[in-house]
């Protein structure tokens, strides 16, 4: 009753749309919104600095050694790749980046500075921020309030500001709700914003996970098979939508199955396999470097010595 | 709006929600509806409505007692509705509410009451952080088998301290100062119709030992402000990040919640209202021993809250009166009264697992999904 987001509380309308047409679920993307990081202490970089190193890392869980000095930087701008096959380490480089997992050597540089023991969501304060390879939303919440936890990333309202409603909560209110309808509809989900993130469609899911990584204004941006499920089709508009995400100055950091799709959108590429970095380079070198094609197509015993 | 929605209407049958057709009404009767609504709460003691009143016990003592549920369940819910914390050993919050009351009133000291009731809502924040601090960090079960321990811990303690009267207890809590106003007539319906009686009247906030009218409505004070609280903070950033947390604590951490931080002010701030709520106990019933403080109690609150629907304010609100308020009416039926609260619950369990007045968000959910079976029950016969 007290929703400080007043025109959205009638979620009727968008409920009874897509009750009277199914066919709608294919979302648009409105590539037209501006959606550039938003400038809230996030350190911004020159085009072509590294962003982000990992060197040297290696993580083992008891024996079994899921990274092994593993080292590959990203660079301000691009969208690097990151393939290998299945149980390659690929995920739980993500996990090292993105402070889930502490490496047992090495480690993580983020604009020059060492990552540390800092926790999960100090590293996304930093601008690191990414999505789940098994949608992994607020199912109860809405999609709006999805993208909100996002932004409040960076806000600071406590109990007092909000008893006492504070400037500050409806200044930090007001931003929020502002900056999540932007990227809603930059999405194509803004008709969407009042339903439950479980309720909404497959692809909207997928993207709603983009929508609320990008709401906490990262620097570089995880994307964990974000096509995963989707028909080729969907895929291609995918990959569309990650080029224009990059093109308003987001750094993409993609893991992906699909060695086609990678192949086309991506800037440089960095193969793993059992843990171990095997290959690093543009698409074409990747294409051809013949211990990715082993790693992918197999090869013979006798051809592989 | 009605030439909008009349053709999906035409679909489904057109069965406006009680909470639609409220909110669809003008602001002013709204408003209206709400002072009236205080007006009747005020008056409900002195009302004597009959089946309503209790027969055997006070009507008014038996109101502060729903009353106090009500602020626990507020309190709960706070942590297990919205934050999604197991918390089974509340009643160690609401006894240490309670005891700072005793022991600083009548005890060990004589401090006035006014003073001493922020003193106790304080000390149980302050016991909930240090019992938060280190057991927030497991989850679910662990923590359910921690808190429950807890409230063990805290009886025990209270049955063994010499300074804290030990199993005897506290008596002579002094009443609040009294402010007396005026006074309220009530109504006597032995003729069969309600008739103004002005014989039998309680006065506005004197705090005496035979009338408990007056603590019934300090208790409805306090939960208008506890409420207005609860409210304002669950719309904010605070309660996005409890519900976030809830929903999946490590995405939330990785959308840059800090759970910890948020689970731990979730469980200071159940703590501070069920202090809150001891403390208004105490001070009405003028007596408290480590019995009124019962491990059956803690369940007996998290029953509230899981009957009337976590995460809902009103819902727990409901589940506060029937739990607390049933067994007082038929308090003739002595001991099956427990059988049928416990075939009550079973029967909830059951038929409407979400609680009777479940989160908005779970019954927009179902509509949902039951929207979502009509679509692909019609695509089948197209």
């Amino acid at each position: 009753m007290s929703d400080p987001t007043p025109p959205t509380t009638g979620d009727e309308p968008a409920v009874e749309r897509t009750l009277a047409d199914p066919a709608e679920e294919v979302t648009e993307i409105n590539p037209d919104v501006d959606i550039a990081p938003e400038d809230i202490g996030v350190p911004v970089v020159s085009e072509g600095e590294r962003l982000l190193e990992v060197d040297e890392v290696t993580l083992r869980f008891g024996g079994v050694v899921a990274l092994n000095e593993v080292s590959f930087h990203i660079n301000k701008g691009e969208i690097l790749g990151l393939i290998g096959p299945n149980g390659a380490g690929k995920t739980t480089c993500f996990n090292v980046m993105t402070g889930v997992y502490q490496p047992t050597s090495g480690g993580v540089r983020y604009l020059g500075k060492p990552l540390g023991k800092r926790k999960k969501f100090q590293i996304t304060k930093l601008g690191i921020a990414r999505t789940f390879q098994n949608i992994r939303l607020f199912a109860n919440m809405t999609a709006l309030e999805n993208v909100l936890v996002g932004v409040d990333a960076h806000h600071s309202t406590g109990v007092v500001s909000a008893m006492f409603r504070l400037p500050k909560h409806r200044r930090e209110e007001a931003q929020g709700y502002a900056r999540a309808i932007e990227l809603l509809t930059f999405m194509g989900l803004d008709g969407k914003a009042d339903e439950l993130a479980r309720n909404l469609p497959y692809g909207d899911q997928r993207r709603l996970e983009i929508a609320r990584a990008l709401a906490t204004s990262p620097q570089l941006l995880c994307l964990d098979e974000p096509a995963a499920g989707f028909n080729p089709a969907e895929k291609a508009k995918l990959m569309e939508l990650i080029r224009t995400i990059r093109d308003q100055g987001y750094t993409v950091l993609l893991i992906e199955h699909d060695m086609k799709l990678v192949m086309g959108v991506t800037d440089r590429i960095v193969v793993l396999e059992f843990g171990r970095k095997i290959a690093e380079g543009s698409p074409a070198e990747i294409r051809d470097n013949p211990a990715v094609i082993a790693a992918y197509l197999g090869v013979d015993e006798e051809d592989a010595s | 709006m009605s030439t909008t929605t009349s053709t999906p209407a035409a679909r489904k049958p057109a069965s406006p929600r009680f909470r639609e057709r409220v909110n669809n009404l003008p602001k002013a009767v709204k408003i209206l509806l709400w002072v009236l609504f205080a007006i009747f709460l005020f008056l409900l003691p002195l009302l004597n409505i009959p089946f309503i009143t209790t027969e055997g016990s006070d009507f008014g003592g038996v109101l502060f007692t729903v009353a106090t549920y009500v602020l626990v369940a507020l309190g709960l819910n706070i942590v297990v509705g919205y934050a999604g914390l197991l918390d089974l050993g509340y009643v160690g919050f609401y006894a240490i509410g309670a005891y700072t009351i005793g022991v600083l009133t009548s005890e060990h000291a004589h401090m006035a009451w006014v003073v001493v009731v922020p003193i106790a809502i304080v000390i149980a924040m302050i016991s909930g952080i240090i019992l938060g601090a280190p057991t927030l960090r497991v989850r679910g079960d662990y923590l359910a088998i921690v808190t429950l321990g807890f409230g063990e811990i805290v009886r025990l303690t209270l049955v063994n301290s010499e300074w804290l009267g030990g199993a005897q207890g506290i008596s002579d809590i002094p009443k609040p100062p009294s402010f007396e106003l005026f006074e309220v007539p009530s109504i006597d319906w032995s003729s069969g119709a309600p008739v103004v009686d002005l014989d039998t009247t309680s006065t506005f906030l004197k705090f005496g030992i035979n009338d408990f009218v007056p603590y019934y409505w300090l208790a409805l004070g306090v939960i208008s402000l506890v409420l207005l609280f609860d409210i304002l903070v669950k719309s904010s950033r605070v309660g996005r990040a409890w519900e976030a947390t809830r929903e999946d604590e490590d995405a939330a951490e990785l959308m840059g919640v800090p759970t910890f931080r948020f689970k731990l002010l979730a469980f200071a701030l159940g703590a501070a209202i069920g202090g809150l709520s001891g403390a208004l106990f105490a001070t009405k019933a003028g007596f408290i021993s480590p019995d009124s403080f019962q491990l059956l109690l803690s369940i007996l609150f998290l029953a509230a809250v899981v009957v009337g629907g976590a995460g809902n304010r009103w819902g727990v609100i409901v589940g506060a009166i029937v739990v607390s308020y049933f067994p007082e009416r038929f308090r003739e039926f002595a001991d099956f009264r427990v059988l049928v609260f416990g075939l009550a619950l079973m029967l909830l369990a059951i038929f409407r697992p979400q609680g009777l007045l479940p989160p908005r968000r779970t019954v927009r959910a179902k509509r949902a999904d039951e929207r979502q079976a009509v679509l692909e029950e019609g695509d089948a016969h197209v």
